[in-house]
């Protein structure tokens, strides 16, 4: 799919092409505005529901259970295009994901579009594009939008706000507090990888690298680990403050502790010397297309097999435990036997010298 | 207090009067001056610290220390009676 | 990743902490000097594999942890001004000022960038010819030739926008004070190895002499922290007390002779106050009148009144100099956190507070466990 989200094949109708770039005009609620929509966004993202351009969509719910995931994320990324993505199809995949850590099927989406005076119309076009191709790969639909603009020097050239509703089988109990002591903790494939695909191309830190982010959607993967199992008790997305993160809040919500084994934590070479280069700890850095499950013991050579038909789930690996020792605390076995406490982290991740 | 990392020199080059260079970390290139390193070249290794070689790994010495220290580690492993006697 | 890998090999690390078990008979007191020994300790568990006779001290080698207090709310004053772009390496953006931190002049709006390299400061400058790029020249003799090489620079290629705020400090000095001292009860010290990259280990010979105290160069790889480890253990147990390098892939006794040139074309000595410490008499470098055009200090002479009051609850100067744990601070873990911090040593990951606050939770929670069982 993302060999096609190529500017080349995206073609601007007139009259937008009059205006290369975003103009306050685009936010004004007039003809501009209105342009605007027909002429980018229904065309790459309508549909039934959202081109009846209401105030509220109207969603016909009979045919699905009753339990509902909700969910809402905002994308601010810097820069809006890196390797191996954009902010496009991050906006898509991060909400999506989000939905999918209930068990839930992801359906509609909100899109909330806030650009920034003099974002280059083409920019837009590249980014609603590879959106609109997330969205078909996610089968989810973009069902009521809004768009601003805000004046030149207060927006980053794009921000996206996305909301995702999505339906959870019946049958499905996912929840952070649902880990028990004796419970087994899986990472669904190598870590580090966006966070690190961003800082290759950061003004002041830029390398070079094949590293490419990992932006993907997660509910398909889910659903297979779903079907081999109705044991999985918890599921996180591993994004901003990584597997660490991920881990710890599992730790905090259950009141229990987790150890893993750092050696088995996936890693890419090319990401692993990178975050050597900066002084970064990978278990920190952030992932846009990885899930820590936590799953009952007993299932879980079949969860992993499952995992591992999965391409977004080919390098899972069992990484530690649920335990009752040490409750709210992660700790990390070491390569030399050793172990150490692996904390919340504090704030940014930042490169260090020392 | 210093993060040093040791690369190998894949490019050289001269820019404003400094001796340049690419280092390759395990597949991520990075720009490094190389002024502090005259001898330097291309295929060897270095020590990177804020973007600048401070050494010229001796490859050789490094060679030589991880035999003399598994050659201990064989020494150990063939009296494992003795290890344990003594762990106990 | 090569000449990193092999050093983190956990048998041969084991064997080595297998031998100083056996070696070790007495309680010995030794300190590793770098903070970036402490971080790599900290993070392999390597502590807590030791014997119980061997008392690891967090050594002052952590520039984040020893920048005083006066330099920091020096560059907020300057990241503050609209005219200037004020550049850092990331470290220094959590360190607590007086009031607050390099993150919080960035939230007001002052332009606050993290570089990876000194060069890219100069960079910065050159694309930006309307503005003052001020650099935050922090760090030890590892650091020292690559800030010169960007004053050098500065002034050969006349970018004029450029101009440093240097705070370097040496660590011979520091050992040297820490020797001196009538507390401080330190039977062995190990080197840092990148300082030693760039200055040798001559300097040290005359004070293990002076001393006699043993000093082992050491790498930052569990490997290379076991066998420098191993080798001070055995000094201390013969009662031996020289300079031995483990870790002679990267050092030679005279050091790097380019680096150490470019040091003494640009830098001179100067006392310097190390935070918590205090001045220590020529322990530091200042930019030679030559380069003064580039020092921020001159170019905006109203910082040079900047010169706040260490907060006195805080006895970071105490845990650097390895007189008092962590633990035996009043604030440590309630008004101190990492969250929180009120001295350096709990912002830095590798200062010797914030350690123990991580390390600390889990030992209490295991001392909990053992009493009730």
């Amino acid at each position: 799919m993302k060999d096609q989200l190529n500017i080349s094949n995206w073609t601007c109708p007139l009259p937008l092409q009059n205006y290369p770039t975003i103009v306050m005009g685009h936010g004004s609620g007039g003809k501009m505005m209105s342009d605007l929509i027909h002429h980018m966004f229904l065309p790459l993202l309508g549909n039934e529901a959202l081109n009846q351009l209401g105030d509220a969509a109207v969603l016909e719910l009979d045919q699905y259970p009753t339990r509902v995931a909700f969910s809402t994320d905002s994308f601010v990324v810097n820069p809006l295009i890196f390797p191996g993505g954009n902010i496009g199809e991050l906006a898509v995949y991060g909400t999506v994901n989000d939905l999918a850590m209930t068990g839930a099927q992801p359906l509609f989406l909100s899109a909330g579009f806030i650009l920034e005076e003099g974002l280059p119309m083409e920019t837009l076009g590249e980014i609603t594009t590879a959106f609109s191709a997330a969205c078909q790969t996610a089968n989810v639909l973009v069902v009521t939008g809004d768009t601003k603009v805000v004046n030149k020097g207060h927006g980053d050239g794009l921000y996206i706000n996305t909301t995702g509703i999505g339906l959870i089988p019946a049958e499905v109990a996912i929840a952070p507090e649902n880990a028990q002591a004796g419970d087994v903790v899986i990472v669904s494939g190598t870590v580090g990888d966006h966070g690190m695909a961003i800082m290759s191309v950061r003004e002041g830190l830029e390398f070079e690298t094949r590293i490419v982010s990992d932006t993907s959607p997660l509910h398909e993967l889910v659903e297979t680990m779903l079907a081999a199992s109705l044991d999985i008790h918890c599921l996180r997305d591993a994004t901003r403050g990584g597997v660490a993160a991920a881990l710890n809040e599992l730790a905090k919500s259950s009141q229990l502790g987790i150890t893993f084994e750092e050696a088995k934590i996936p890693l890419r070479p090319a990401v692993k010397a990178a975050c050597e280069m900066l002084g970064m700890d990978p278990l920190y850095v952030a992932n846009e297309g990885k899930l820590v499950a936590i799953v009952k013991s007993q299932v879980a050579e079949e969860v992993l097999a499952a995992m591992h038909s999965h391409p977004l789930g080919r390098d899972a690996v069992l990484i530690g435990q649920v335990v009752s020792d040490h409750p709210g605390m992660v700790l990390a076995k070491t390569g030399i036997g050793g172990s150490r406490v692996v904390a919340l982290p504090v704030g940014e991740l930042l490169p260090r010298i020392c | 207090m210093c993060l040093g990392i040791p690369g190998k020199v894949v490019e050289i080059y001269q820019a404003n009067d400094m001796k340049m260079g690419k280092v390759d970390f395990g597949g991520v290139i990075k720009e490094a001056c190389l002024e502090f390193l005259p001898d330097i070249q291309v295929g060897e290794y270095t020590i990177i610290h804020v973007g600048f070689g401070i050494s010229q790994l001796d490859e050789e010495e490094a060679q030589r220390t991880l035999e003399m220290l598994r050659e201990m580690e064989m020494l150990a492993d063939e009296l494992p009676e003795l290890d344990q006697g003594l762990q106990v | 990743m090569k000449y990193l890998d092999e050093y983190r090999d956990g048998d041969l690390t084991r064997k080595l902490l297998d031998e100083i078990n056996q070696t070790v008979t007495r309680p010995w007191k030794i300190m590793e000097v770098c903070g970036g020994q402490t971080h790599s300790i900290i993070k392999s568990g390597l502590d807590q594999l030791l014997p119980p006779e061997i008392d690891l001290i967090h050594g002052p080698g952590c520039p984040v942890c020893v920048t005083p207090l006066e330099l920091i709310d020096k560059a907020i004053a300057l990241a503050s001004r609209p005219e200037i772009i004020f550049t850092s390496y990331g470290d220094m953006l959590r360190v607590p000022g007086s009031e607050r931190d390099l993150f919080s002049v960035k939230a007001e709006g002052g332009d606050v960038r993290i570089v990876y390299s000194p060069l890219d400061a100069l960079k910065i400058a050159s694309q930006n010819p309307d503005k003052t790029i001020v650099f935050f020249g922090i760090g030890f003799e590892t650091t020292a030739p690559a800030n010169a090489m960007a004053v050098m620079q500065a002034k050969n290629q006349a970018i004029e926008n450029f101009a440093m705020l240097v705070s370097h400090v040496t660590v011979p000095s520091a050992l040297t004070a820490l020797m001196e001292s009538p507390d401080v009860q330190v039977n062995a010290f190990l080197a840092a190895g990148h300082v030693c990259t760039v200055m040798g280990y001559w300097e040290y010979e005359q004070l293990v002499e002076k001393y006699q105290v043993p000093i082992v160069v050491m790498g930052f790889e569990p490997v290379d922290i076991a066998r420098a480890l191993l080798m001070c253990v055995q000094q201390l147990e013969d009662g031996r007390a020289e300079v031995e390098n483990a870790y002679a892939r990267s050092v030679v006794q005279g050091g790097n002779l380019p680096a150490q040139d470019i040091i003494n074309q640009v830098f001179e000595r100067t006392d310097r106050a190390w935070r918590g410490i205090g001045v220590i008499p020529q322990s530091g470098y200042r930019l030679q009148k030559a380069y003064a055009d580039f020092d921020a200090e001159l170019r905006f002479p109203e910082i040079q009144t900047i010169a706040p009051q260490e907060p006195s609850v805080c006895i970071s100067g105490l845990i650097l100099q390895g007189l008092k744990k962590p633990n035996e601070c009043s604030a440590f873990g309630k008004q101190c956190t990492p969250q929180n911090p009120l001295g350096a040593t709990m912002v830095s990951s590798e200062g010797a507070c914030a350690a123990y606050y991580q390390y600390g939770r889990y030992a209490i929670h295991l001392g909990e466990n053992e009493m009730t069982q």
